[in-house]
């Protein structure tokens, strides 16, 4: 069956498009992804989402955007994208071998968090390394971990995990934080947190049996290595954009995310809407990411009225 | 939570899981954790699906974290594939459920 709109993606953005989209009638069917909910999902406390005065948990705070989105008709699937051709009109998504098509694409795709790009640190994520704190942390109680990068999430997490860990020390290549200063505050003023300034990880040692025992650090002048042991290591190095399907499909800027017409959520295919993170480098909030996931959902019903 | 999913605790790991004729998925999870609500509905349907050839129950790590830290779950969602008292094949975080039926099928 040929749909009016596939959106792919299901954290603020994706989720606020399916509402839209739905109320208009137009029956959209979401594609999850692996991480349904979207980056959300993986924090605690929302302190900063409008009409949610007392906070609200990321996860509670996605199944309410889902469940709202369900309740107008949106199709839900926890399923991910294997590959999209926009060439031809309808446009075709596939998951696997199963293929779909759609007059309107709104990508909602967001982005992940980055890796170092090491092979042990791929063999050993979730066997004590980890980009998740809130996830994680909890099974550091008493242990020493390391944490790196050097802006606010990296402060944020250093901070959580002191709850657990009976040592913390933040990991970063230069010789000051790109953090917010009340953040840097908290982390200095914290009898748990150490820095070691301008260093980075070159190897991540253990086994899956076993976990994280040590790690080879690298200064950043003298290229010295050491060795420091540490039972897990956490990443906080920033975001990339979900976009790996959209390759000399789409365009992209430097960064590479989506690029959107200015003032909307046009990308260089018309018809396909891009929205949330995956084109937001600025501000990359929940509440942006929800607005402008209404704007493709109003963007891809003007384009199908046309049409 | 359906009824074909049984609920493992330190106390009935053992007989439960260890001692089991049949293989057993044992889904180790908690509250706070985002990933694990996603990743429960599917387990359920696994449950259902794999009805007598596999047992499939969860373990709040938050109660019985000597569990989680025995097999060195380091991170959850975690599920843990069971067959003949030994750890087979575990996978980490939450994947949609094709992956998890392609590994549980690779070894029962």
């Amino acid at each position: 069956m040929n749909r009016k709109v596939i959106i792919i993606g299901s954290g603020p953005a994706g989720l606020t498009a399916a509402l839209y989209t739905a109320r208009a009638n137009l029956n959209p069917l979401v594609f999850e992804g692996n991480q349904p909910g979207g980056q959300l999902t993986i924090t605690t406390d929302v302190e900063n989402y409008p009409g949610f005065p007392e906070g609200i948990m990321g996860p509670e705070l996605m199944e309410k955007f889902r469940t709202q989105a369900i309740r107008f008709g949106a199709e839900c699937h926890f399923k991910h994208v294997t590959k999209v051709d926009f060439n031809a009109r309808p446009f075709k998504v596939w998951v696997g071998d199963d293929m779909f098509t759609s007059d309107s694409i709104i990508i909602a795709t967001g982005a992940s968090a980055k890796m170092l790009g090491l092979e042990s640190e791929k063999e050993l994520m979730g066997y004590g390394v980890s980009a998740c704190a809130t996830c994680d942390g909890f099974f550091f109680k008493d242990k020493k971990v390391l944490i790196v990068g050097g802006g606010d999430s990296a402060m944020e997490e250093a901070n959580y995990l002191t709850k657990f860990a009976s040592e913390v020390k933040i990991v970063h290549r230069r010789d000051e934080f790109r953090a917010s200063k009340i953040m840097i505050d908290r982390v200095m003023n914290n009898d748990k947190i150490s820095v070691i300034w301008n260093s980075s990880i070159k190897e991540i040692l253990g086994s899956k049996e076993k976990g994280v025992h040590a790690v080879i650090l690298e200064d950043s002048q003298s290229k010295n290595t050491i060795e420091e042991n540490c039972d897990g290591v956490f990443m906080a190095i920033g975001h990339k954009p979900n976009t790996d399907l959209f390759v000399d499909i789409l365009d992209f800027d430097s960064a590479g995310y989506l690029i959107t017409t200015k003032g909307s959520t046009a990308t260089n295919i018309e018809g396909v809407y891009a929205c949330g993170d995956v084109q937001d480098h600025v501000y990359r909030q929940a509440v942006t990411a929800a607005g402008s996931g209404c704007m493709s959902a109003i963007d891809a019903e003007r384009y199908l009225e046309n049409n | 939570m359906s009824e074909n999913v049984k609920e493992f605790t330190s106390d009935n790991f053992s007989a439960e899981v260890i001692e089991s004729d049949t293989p057993v998925l044992v889904d180790f999870w908690a509250e706070w954790c985002g990933p694990c609500r996603v990743i429960a509905p599917v387990v359920d349907e696994i449950a259902t699906e794999y009805l007598q050839k596999v047992k499939v129950g969860k373990l709040n790590v938050d109660n019985h974290n000597q569990v989680a830290s025995q097999y060195g779950v380091r991170s959850i969602p975690a599920l843990l594939i069971f067959k003949n008292g030994a750890v087979a094949n575990q996978i980490v975080g939450a994947v949609p459920k094709n992956k998890i039926t392609e590994i549980l099928d690779s070894v029962i």
